[in-house]
């Protein structure tokens, strides 16, 4: 925590998330219950889990979007010290996008397919408060960070790969200067050699930018491989949390065991 | 920064506006519905060129003309007070079409919105949006815009009004589910993760992703719309004579169609051929703009 007026220099990301408390209700049903998790500037966080376990309702909540779903929040979600949670609309949605960005499962879905890749980008960054020549410049910068050709930005989200798509979701969020990026099951529906590659995308980011990820997948193999700390979570309560070399060589809760054992292995591998 | 090779994007063709006109060429439907349709246009812009008698559109009468059989000097005969049945066909796409497009103007400006509110935003607004909508739809739309159309005086005004507020519930249904469906998809979550706010989703993602089935059931729609207004006319509740109007034309005919069948019959057909050629440019238009198919955006 940095110390109460301390001035953080500009050239550097600020991203650090911190959640406390935090607890997501269907009516009377509660379905997230979250004593703590933490994320520091330019650390990858894991969080794991089955289906249904709460890994997306709770980064609905950190985007102040969980009562699209009809969920009520409450406890406290902090980022870089202030209070997320019970901010007006008007505010949030300035903090979206620019402060906190989040990648999609499928990304293909996540594009309209009536817009061109260039235009959704170049409008996000306007939205932002970039001006029409700065947002253009930026979102090529960044297309080019993620290795894609910025000739990709006239076409239609239909005209590209999975993968693709996936990279210029990373590039916007990347060209909106997000200090935290939220990416939910952000492999999951790309093949393997794909996936490799959006992985070792993220893995440069954080070291380039120092942007913060919380990286959320059912998939323990991938999280052992990219994320630092890792948090596991199951119906809503988070069993354990550490480091990710500690929590998947010697789990202390027997669930993380049973996923750990879950993760197929080749025959004769050890 | 990576260094590392720039990926160069896979060779796709992109589409280009030639794509949407082979699109069309290659289906038959929408070839002969556009052609009928623009055929009436024409028509009705160029009305007074065309008509041979224009005057007959309007007041005149020939008293030692009346009800003469179709010949070269009138094409489709005379009526009861001998003005040219030709001419006032003619004119007549001046009168239906003009209704059916007011029509669905109003439609559409009163249900679109209310579809996508009802769609997008849900709960109880969804709830009051529906169930209104559900008392409308609940008598059939003839019987309803008949009922109107009784009450306003007789006029083109009160059966296009009589008739828009029949036809509004149904636009309201088909954008409500539509929008509904939309705004489930990730890419409205993403655009609310990017801060994007509920009033530009709605204009910028929900309409645009919304109205394909829209334009369909526009088109389709016309045809209706031609069929209840020339019905309502018919029934002396619509257009007043001398308006060329093809519905009256048939009504104030009815009483001669034995032996003098031409009153009643060329009327009737420009209706049969209006309605036909929108419902053809539905179908076709249905088939080009299915969402699976590529070369639209």
């Amino acid at each position: 925590m940095t110390a109460p007026g301390s001035v953080t220099p500009p050239e550097t990301v600020r991203g650090r998330l911190a959640i406390a408390g935090l607890d997501i209700s269907f009516g009377s049903r509660r379905v997230v219950a979250i004593d703590e998790l933490r994320m520091e500037r330019a650390e990858i966080v894991g969080l794991a889990g089955e289906s249904g376990s709460g890994k997306s309702m709770t980064t609905l909540a950190i985007l102040g979007l969980a009562h699209t779903v009809g969920a009520t929040v409450s406890g406290s979600i902090k980022l870089d010290g202030q209070e997320l949670t019970g901010l007006e609309q008007a505010t949030l949605r300035e903090i979206r996008g620019s402060r906190i960005a989040a990648i999609f499962q499928s990304p293909q879905a996540a594009f309209s397919p009536v817009y061109r890749v260039g235009s959704v980008m170049t409008k996000a960054l306007r939205l932002h408060g970039a001006a029409k020549p700065e947002a253009a410049e930026r979102a090529v910068e960044a297309l080019r960070q993620v290795l894609l050709s910025p000739d990709l930005m006239r076409r239609y989200p239909s005209q590209l790969s999975g993968g693709q798509l996936q990279r210029v979701a990373i590039a916007l969020a990347l060209a909106l200067r997000a200090e935290i990026l939220l990416a939910d099951e952000p492999t999951s529906a790309l093949d393997v050699t794909v996936q490799a590659e959006v992985l070792d995308l993220l893995r440069d980011l954080r070291e380039t930018s120092g942007m913060s990820i919380l990286f959320i997948s059912h998939d323990l193999a991938v999280v052992a491989e990219l994320c630092d700390r890792v948090a596991v979570m199951r119906q809503g309560l988070i069993v354990e949390q550490g480091q990710a070399s500690q929590v998947l060589s010697a789990p202390a809760s027997p669930y993380t065991s049973e996923l750990l054992d879950s993760v197929p292995k080749l025959a004769g591998a050890p | 920064m990576i260094e590392s090779p720039i990926m160069t994007p896979r060779q796709v063709a992109v589409p280009r506006g030639g794509a949407f006109w082979r699109g069309l060429r290659a289906n038959p439907l929408l070839m002969v519905g556009g052609a009928l349709v623009l055929l009436i246009v024409l028509v009705a812009i160029f009305a007074p060129v065309l008509a041979p008698h224009p005057s007959d559109a309007g007041t005149a009468t020939h008293a030692f003309d009346v009800l003469k059989p179709p010949s070269a000097a009138h094409l489709f005969g005379t009526d009861q007070v001998g003005r040219d049945i030709f001419s006032r066909v003619l004119f007549g796409a001046r009168v239906s079409p003009v209704i059916a497009v007011v029509v669905i103007a109003i439609a559409c400006a009163v249900g679109v919105p209310l579809g996508v509110a009802a769609g997008f935003l849900g709960g109880w607004i969804d709830e009051l949006i529906m169930r209104v909508t559900d008392v409308f739809l609940a008598f059939p739309p003839l019987l309803l815009a008949l009922a109107l159309a009784a009450v306003l005086p007789a006029s083109l005004t009160s059966v296009t009004i009589a008739i828009a507020v029949a036809w509004w519930p149904w636009y309201t249904r088909l954008i409500r589910g539509q929008a509904a469906s939309v705004a489930g998809r990730p890419y409205v979550e993403a655009c609310r993760a990017l801060g994007v706010s509920r009033l530009r989703i709605i204009v910028r993602h929900i309409l645009p992703n919304s109205v394909t089935p829209l334009l369909v059931q526009v088109s389709l729609d016309v045809g209706g719309v031609i069929l209840t207004a020339s019905a309502l006319s018919f029934l002396g509740l619509g257009a007043q004579d001398p308006i060329p109007d093809w519905g009256l034309m048939v009504a104030d005919g009815q009483n001669y169609f034995t032996p003098d069948w031409w009153l009643v019959t060329f009327p009737g057909l420009a209706i049969l051929l209006t309605a036909f050629a929108f419902n053809l440019l539905g179908d076709g238009l249905r088939d080009v703009l299915d969402p699976k198919r590529s070369f639209l955006p």
